[in-house]
């Protein structure tokens, strides 16, 4: 069956897709560059929401601390904690958790993928 | 936007002395290129004199018995106790007031007027008409034509504040109650930080802004549109964002011009998209940190006066932010 191209971002289909192949970013997803995520997230200041260890004056309590994140099943408690998913998360938070105070962020798609990288590292 | 996401990283690496955005020793214009050469002249000046000074004690110590009686005899203490620093001080004293009058002739060249009032801890910023009344206003972030001297009004709302771009000029302070002025000029284009010179409260580290360097083309296109009302809001989040942004109360304190906020307590956001950094400096600009400061700002600022929104929900809280980011 051939699903409708609007469709492809959406979380349920990331979830689905997670039981039988791996989604669509995720042999980018682990070649992301977790420095270049680093400096990315430092200059991005997503400690202004998030605790975030290694990034100085990352402190925010808004979100939760992204402390062990490469350790956790899931994402936002909802989604699997997997590259691809991670990098399509940072990206375009609301697009897969439509509840979040997160909002989508100026990230491209490869500077999501190595802050998926950044954030995988975290444990 | 690849630069301007990178500012607050490249504010941290300015201090470690690495990019110079915020640069006494990397002047941007001509008034603060005669400070650093003042600065070069004084910084020879007291090595040669410290120079001086150590190989003469070292000599008094060490001493021969002849050479004693040369360096205490009469002479020798009038030549270099009285006569050498007179010299030396007479010609700085000259240096000095020569250069402050070749800056402050800067001052009548200047065809633009800026007023800037310090507020803790922000920058209030008011482009002036030819008349003197103000043609727009806006915050924390100031742009100027390069190769134009801009004079600055400066004044204050409550405590001392010091104006201060390391790259484009020397630093004067704002005083309640009076009205000082500088002129600054900028002859390369860039992005340059400014920062709040005297303490001013606790939150004085977080009180800077950002001073763009134009072509007079784009410093043009820009005052033009600057003074013009916001941005309509036009997705369903922009407009739901501007709903919750009236509902929240915040035209209490905030203007967006062409809309019902009025307020004058907090910066105009009529273009806040368009601007660099948020709550003066403090944070980068884009929907994630505006969401940051309007739901947090008591912990990411404590003691400013805007509050922490913390009753909106999740969608509510992003849709201002969208809307806000959308004021370009």
């Amino acid at each position: 069956m051939r699903l409708p191209t609007a469709f492809a971002l959406l979380p349920a289909l990331a979830l689905l897709w997670g039981c039988d192949k791996p989604p669509v970013a995720r042999a980018d997803a682990g070649r992301g560059d977790a420095e270049d995520g680093r400096t990315t997230v430092a200059s991005l200041a997503c400690g202004a929401c998030h605790s975030i260890p290694g990034i100085r004056a990352a402190d925010g309590t808004v979100g939760p601390s992204l402390a062990g994140l490469g350790n956790r099943n899931f994402i936002a408690g909802t989604l699997p904690n997997d590259p691809g998913t991670l990098a399509a998360f940072v990206r375009n938070a609301p697009s897969l958790v439509p509840g979040t105070a997160m909002p989508a962020m100026p990230l491209s798609e490869a500077q999501a993928i190595d802050v998926a990288a950044f954030l995988a590292s975290l444990r | 936007m690849t630069r301007v996401r990178g500012l607050p990283a490249g504010l941290a690496l300015a201090l470690a002395g690495c990019t110079p955005i915020q640069s006494a020793l990397d002047p941007a214009g001509s008034n603060a290129g005669m400070v650093f050469d003042l600065g070069v002249a004084m910084t020879i000046g007291a090595t040669l004199v410290c120079v001086l000074v150590v190989v003469l004690a070292w000599r008094a110590v060490r001493r021969s018995r002849a050479e004693g009686a040369w360096l205490a005899s009469p002479r020798m203490v009038i030549a270099l106790g009285a006569v050498l620093p007179a010299v030396v001080l007479t010609a700085l004293l000259a240096y000095g007031f020569v250069l402050d009058r070749q800056l402050a002739a800067e001052e009548d060249r200047a065809a633009l007027t800026v007023r800037v009032t310090g507020e803790q801890w922000w920058w209030r910023v008011a482009y002036l008409a030819p008349d003197g009344s103000p043609a727009f206003e806006t915050a924390n972030e100031i742009r100027l034509p390069v190769g134009q001297p801009v004079r600055f009004e400066l004044e204050s709302a409550d405590v001392i504040h010091s104006f201060w771009v390391p790259a484009l000029g020397g630093k004067i302070d704002l005083i309640p109650g009076r009205t000082n002025t500088v002129t600054l000029l900028a002859e390369r284009e860039g992005i340059y930080r400014g920062q709040c010179a005297e303490f001013c409260g606790t939150q004085h580290a977080l009180m800077a802004f950002m001073a763009r360097a134009e072509t007079p083309e784009d410093f043009g296109a820009w005052f033009a549109a600057e003074g013009g009302d916001a941005r309509q809001p036009e997705t369903e989040e922009e407009v739901a964002g501007h709903g919750a942004f009236v509902a929240a109360g915040c035209g209490a304190c905030h203007a967006v011009r062409g809309t019902a906020a009025a307020g004058t307590i907090g910066p105009d956001l009529t273009h806040v998209g368009s601007r660099l950094t948020i709550a003066a400096g403090t944070l980068p600009n884009h929907a994630g940190t505006l969401a940051a400061w309007v739901t947090d700002a008591q912990a990411i600022k404590p003691g400013a006066r805007m509050p922490s929104f913390d009753e909106l929900d999740g969608p509510t809280l992003r849709s201002i932010a969208v809307y806000l980011a959308s004021l370009r």
